[in-house]
């Protein structure tokens, strides 16, 4: 149990940032289904970071992996942005072709210009990264027992990211820049006559969830994974990041409320690896096992759909949610 | 000096010039009058020193120094604050938080601050205000308020109000004006773009009116009359009559009995709805904007959802009745129901922007014919006898209707609508945004229908105009009916104090 | 004046009404070209083995054109985007944002390879033909329907909904596989009964019926869509929900039948991938056409005749690809996710510039000028060349679209 709930929250970890990302992103009033291919890059941006650091110390490490992670998922973010904002293209449109892209670039990029596997392979170098840097933890941790392995036992980038969440369920609630991000999602016409610049809003948020986003790529990779880099990991993240966009649903567009969720879908996700701890006596066959995945996915159908049901104003998402503005539009 | 002086501004949409040349100046501790026709480009004009256009050519001055406005934030930093016809507001937002919105205030963000001097404000000018309250919550004119607290809030000193009274009952306007004089007194300058003569008489110290985008010329309110302003503003002299004959041999068409609907929303629509609608004889609907008249109409219509009541239709041919309630829209619309349906998004319903003329009047008749396939040879012939009896200007009946203009858009619709011969005739704001002679051409259609033996329903929001056209007028107030009066005899107030009558019910 | 100059915004944007059809291929062809151009530089950087940069270009053609295996393979695979894109258009059409094609192509695989797996053998061919097709198009008709009915009776969003059964399908499939070889690794043999007939063994004979079937399908829905009461009736509610309520039509009822019938669509890919070409089913044997499908359809603006250059082109980067992969040494089948990727942004970005049109400032309208020169002289020499192409286009699409925007 204490096992379950520890891997629980190395995953929600990843939920936590791509959700968060995304609640930035469409309160600038921009549905990004880019997300998922965001979240890929920033994975292949945080590995390149590593490598360059060279596992020379877990500081250095760690901020270089941050550091060209967001360098990389703000760089597709800004694809978004550019087409979206300026050009005003269709957002679905714009981020399916972004997910499709950033998918396929991870992969070259992971397995054509870093390499892995074989000769100059930097695989060893990546999973002595990931258990010396990025999975390790405070001290005091292992003494604590249970309580203190699930709440102390995470690697760095875990509490960081909640410092992230917190930070931007402050800034969206309590300071004016939050109103008038959320002035531009609802209503961007208002906005802009209120004298918010409105591009500069949408620019500016699209990239920093585009960048927290991509961190949940890397904390996949690096600390979830151990910095063990499989053939899957594009296919893996990008699944991920679809239920983030949902989560974005499921916790009303409130980061702080997007903690919870995203623990409630960790949960969910690794359910499948822990079935034989909750169900001890019952034997599963090697099909069934594989049914068991679906719960997230199914979960989340009903999520949407409970949502779909209530009706408050404020629980909606932001009303110009995926419509371009056009100043002179008349 | 002047307040606030522009030069030949020149502004172009496409081909469109929405304004040519155009010269104007206001004072200081005036309230000027901008008066125009629709569509003659009076709010493009301000729009323009709001900071939401830039002209393509010519100046802005004020207090006599050459401005550029590339912004709404530019024109708050020259002092000037407009109210937009259609609110610029934030729904799920507070009023504080709407007025705050944008304003960079020095010391740190903080709403409570804000709210005690929303309220000083509004006491200042004898605005009623709750600072807390959610848009979505609040009635016209209490978003109206917001809007203008919100540019005092800035200390603008030039106030741009565009079409402030369209939404306001005769009581709401009254209040409106004696706020704008108190902020006159206070040294403000005032712009109110308007189309309604008595306003700019009552109001204004002077009035410029543009005509399809030119500058005609400016007077003082005191020194001009009605007839002189409505020569300028159309150029030529208009008789302001609209012809209405005796109703010739009224029958019973629809009798409406205890009709309460639900909106979409799940709140109530329409309460305790009775009357009778008569063939031969138009029967007005007056009320302020979102008063139950849209959920009226729709109900007839078989559109919403019916709580209870009953709307008997009577049929003429054979006198039989029949309870549209438990009708689907189509079932009714065969029964010669006909709805000219023309929200404030003109093309949101009846028609479809999209699509080219044949293929919008086609939506009447698409299902005929027992194939399933379509056959778009008839209407095609419709609406070239729609575009040749209405006078359309189009290109072609292949043009996606979107790109005519609203004059043509609404001939269209209410062309197809009319073209079966209905027994029952609704329109509801069918001479929003028209010119007048589009307008006097919608009305002589209603006209007609009458005279034909149709019961006419019309939703209108000019007073004057339902005073002058309709025969009956049903006043609606909250869903309520809270009149029904004999145009012919009827005046104005009398109207205006129906629009504002509460009623009250005991809930069940 | 100078001074005043200054501070005028550097440009400012303003909605077309109307662009040549001449432009508009100009510019189509301006952003592949672009696209192109992009594209060989990252390859090109990137690889490890040679940087020969028009290398690229001859890669690309020779895994399409150079042996007849290739070229039939090419058009298999256009054939089959095209199929997935004219599925798609109906429900995206009435704006149901239809995201669920990879998962509808795989429960169609799925239909189509249970009947293959439990009756193969014990019926003759053809009805186990006719039972496959039935079976395809059950499930992804109701892989499609599900998310209809919520979206008409609840509005609950279609596109999250339809991803998630995307991955749902997905597990499905290989929870059947791993029940049929419980100790296998997951994958399946190609399947003896039930194959669909070839003509002939050789690429054209496997490929041809598939070709020609989809080519069909796309016609007959072209004309579904502009001369059926069914067609119109959805175009009205994709433009103007209300007005569809205003006149009568069940808006419901038409959601439901629209996606229904999209979603049989896509089962018809699955049926065809798994019944004529694979014999077997796999968890990514959509190759992710459902997205591609989305892109090739709403870059067409649902004109059938252009989704047909579109899906030829798409497939021609595709298949082009697996040749630049081993010329420059890349060990990873993405890349073509790649470039495509990068053409559809590309293609993406040209539709602001048919749609709005930016004007400079009048200082600033000089230094474009010098740097759109070359530009616009070339786009001059080719106008008359791309004016005859886009009146081609206007003249299919009047004859074949309506009212489509």
């Amino acid at each position: 149990m204490v096992e379950f709930l520890f891997q629980a929250i190395a995953i929600a970890v990843i939920f936590l940032l791509g959700c968060v990302g995304e609640i930035l992103t469409e309160k600038a009033g921009h549905l990004n289904l880019g997300i998922p291919g965001i979240m890929c890059v920033g994975a292949a941006g945080g590995i390149l970071g590593v490598v360059i650091a060279n596992n020379v110390n877990g500081v250095l490490s760690i901020f270089c992996a941050i550091l060209f992670s967001i360098i990389f998922a703000a760089v597709a973010g800004g694809i978004y942005a550019f087409l979206t904002v300026s050009l005003r293209c269709n957002q679905n449109v714009t981020g399916l072709a972004l997910t499709i892209f950033g998918n396929g670039f991870s992969s070259v990029f992971i397995n054509n210009i870093i390499k892995i596997e074989g000769e100059g392979g930097k695989g060893a170098l990546l999973s002595e990264a990931g258990n010396k840097f990025f999975l390790a933890h405070l001290p005091f941790a292992d003494s604590l027992g249970g309580f203190g392995k699930i709440v102390f036992g995470h690697g760095f980038l875990t509490y960081f990211a909640i410092a992230i969440a917190v930070a931007a369920a402050v800034v969206l609630a309590f300071t004016r820049i939050g109103l008038n991000l959320r002035a531009v999602g609802e209503s961007p016409a208002t906005a802009d006559a209120a004298g918010i610049n409105v591009t500069k809003y949408k620019y500016v948020f699209i990239l920093a969830g585009s960048s927290i986003a991509g961190l949940g790529g890397l904390v996949y990779v690096m600390q979830y994974m151990g910095g063990i880099v499989g053939a899957e990991l594009a296919g893996t993240v990008e699944g991920i990041g679809w239920l983030c966009i949902a989560l974005v649903i499921f916790t009303l567009w409130k980061p702080a409320l997007s903690i919870l969720g995203s623990f409630i879908f960790g949960a969910l996700y690794i359910f499948p690896s822990f079935v034989n701890v909750f169900f001890p006596d019952v034997t599963f066959t090697f099909a069934q096992l594989k049914l068991f995945p679906l719960i997230p996915y199914v979960v989340t159908i009903i999520v949407l759909v409970v949502t779909s049901l209530m009706g408050k104003k404020e629980n909606q998402g932001p009303a110009s949610l995926g419509v371009s503005y056009f100043r002179e539009d008349r | 000096m002047h307040q606030l002086e522009l030069r030949n501004i020149t502004k172009t949409f496409g081909s469109v010039v929405a304004n040519n040349n155009v010269s104007l100046t206001l004072e200081k501790g005036e309230i000027l009058s901008l008066l125009g026709e629709n569509g003659c480009g009076k709010t493009t004009l301000m729009n323009m020193i709001a900071g939401i256009y830039y002209p393509d050519s010519g100046s802005i001055l004020i207090n006599g120094e050459e401005v550029s406005i590339k912004s709404p934030i530019d024109a708050f930093n020259h002092g000037i604050g407009m109210i937009h016809q259609h609110f610029k507001l934030v729904d799920v937002f507070s009023a504080t938080e709407n007025i705050v919105l944008g304003y960079k205030e020095e010391g740190r963000f903080n709403l409570k601050k804000s709210a005690i001097k929303v309220k000083e404000i509004a006491d200042k000018y004898g605005f009623i205000i709750d600072p807390k309250k959610k848009i979505y919550d609040m009635s016209v004119s209490e978003k109206q308020t917001v809007e203008i607290v919100k540019v005092l809030f800035r200390g603008a000193d030039i106030l741009i109000l565009d079409e402030p009274t369209a939404v306001l009952t005769p009581q709401e306007t009254r209040k409106l004006f004696d706020v704008l004089r108190k902020m006159k007194e206070d040294g403000k300058s005032i712009i109110i773009i308007t189309h309604k003569l008595n306003e700019v008489m009552e109001i204004s110290d002077r009035v410029a009116v543009l005509r399809k985008g030119e500058y005609i010329g400016s007077v003082n309110s005191k020194e001009t009359s009605e007839s002189q302003l409505t020569e300028m503003m159309v150029g030529k002299k208009v008789e302001l009559n609209i012809d209405r004959t005796e109703p010739k041999d009224p029958k019973d068409r629809l009798i409406i009995k205890n009709l309460s609907t639900i909106r979409d929303d799940g709140l109530p629509g329409v309460r305790n709805i009775e009357f009778t609608a008569r063939s031969g004889e138009i029967l007005g609907i007056a009320g302020i904007a979102g008063s139950g008249q849209k959920e009226l109409l729709e109900a007839i219509a078989g559109l919403s959802k019916i709580k209870s009541g009953t709307i008997e239709y009577i049929n003429p041919e054979n006198e039989e009745i029949v309870n549209l309630c438990l009708k689907s829209p189509r079932q009714i619309r065969d029964l010669g129901v006909r709805l000219a349906f023309v929200p404030e998004d003109r093309l949101g319903m009846g028609l479809v922007g999209n699509m080219d003329l044949v293929d919008n009047v086609m939506l009447r008749s698409y299902e005929k014919g027992k194939l399933d396939l379509l056959d778009r040879k008839t209407p095609g012939k419709l609406t070239d006898q729609i575009v040749k009896d209405l006078e359309v200007v189009t290109d072609s009946v292949n043009t996606p209707v979107r790109r005519l203009s609203g004059g043509n858009v609404q001939k269209v619709l209410v062309g197809r609508e009319i073209a079966s011969v209905p027994k029952v005739l609704m329109a509801a704001y069918p001479v929003r945004g028209l010119d007048i002679n589009s307008s006097y051409l919608i009305y002589n259609l209603l006209n007609e229908q009458k005279e034909n033996g149709s019961a006419v329903i019309f939703v209108g929001e000019d007073l004057d105009v339902l005073l002058a056209l309709s025969d009956r007028i049903l006043v609606l107030n909250g869903g309520h009916i809270t009149g029904i009066v004999d145009a012919r005899s009827a005046t104005k107030e009398e109207v205006g104090l129906l629009m504002t009558k509460s009623v009250v019910v005991e809930e069940e | 004046m100078a001074h005043e100059n200054k501070r005028e915004p550097l440009f400012h944007i303003v909605k077309r009404m109307d662009i040549k059809p001449g432009a508009k291929v100009g510019i189509k062809v301006l952003s592949i070209f672009i696209g192109l151009l992009i594209a060989a530089i990252f390859v090109v950087a990137l690889s490890p083995k040679s940087n020969n940069f028009f290398g690229f270009f001859g890669s690309m053609a020779s895994g399409v054109f150079s042996t007849p295996r290739r070229f039939w393979k090419y058009l298999l695979e256009a054939a089959l985007l095209l199929g997935v894109s004219i599925a798609l258009v109906p429900a995206f059409k009435m704006k149901f944002w239809n995201l669920g094609g990879n998962g509808q192509i795989l429960m169609g695989c799925l239909g189509t390879c249970v009947v293959m797996f439990y009756l193969g053998g014990k019926l003759p061919d053809p009805i186990l033909w006719i039972l496959m097709l039935v079976a395809a198009v059950a499930f992804a008709g109701i892989w499609a329907v599900i998310p209809a009915l919520f979206k008409a009776f609840f509005k609950t969003n279609e596109s999250l909904f339809t991803l998630m059964l995307n991955y749902i399908a997905a597990i499905l499939v290989g929870y059947t596989i791993s029940s049929w070889y419980p100790k296998g690794t997951g994958s399946m043999t190609p399947l003896t009964n039930g194959q669909l007939p070839i003509i002939n063994n050789t690429p054209f004979g496997k490929c041809f019926l598939p070709i020609v079937l989809f080519v069909f399908i796309t016609t007959a829905v072209a004309l579904y869509l502009k001369y059926s009461k069914h067609g119109y009736e959805l175009s009205v509610v994709g433009e103007s929900e209300n007005t569809a309520r205003y006149i009568g039509i069940n808006v419901k009822w038409v959601t439901i039948r629209t996606v229904l019938f999209s979603g049989i669509l896509c089962g018809l890919v699955g049926f065809v991938l798994s019944g004529a070409i694979n014999y077997m089913m796999s968890t990514n044997m959509d190759s992710n056409m459902g997205f591609t499908g989305i892109m090739v359809a709403w870059l067409s603006h649902f004109s059938p005749i252009v989704m047909v250059f579109i899906s030829l082109f798409i497939a021609f980067i595709t298949k082009g690809m697996s040749q630049v992969n081993e010329d420059f040494g890349f060990t990873d089948e993405n890349l073509s996710s790649v470039i495509t990727g990068i053409i559809f942004f590309l293609l993406i970005a040209s539709e602001f510039f048919v749609s709005y049109k930016i004007i400079w400032r009048a200082d600033a309208q000089k230094v474009v000028d010098k740097i759109a020169f070359p530009f616009v002289w070339v786009g001059k020499k080719l106008s008359p060349v791309f004016e005859k192409i886009g009146n081609f286009f206007t003249g299919l699409k009047l004859k074949l679209t309506k009212g489509g925007k």
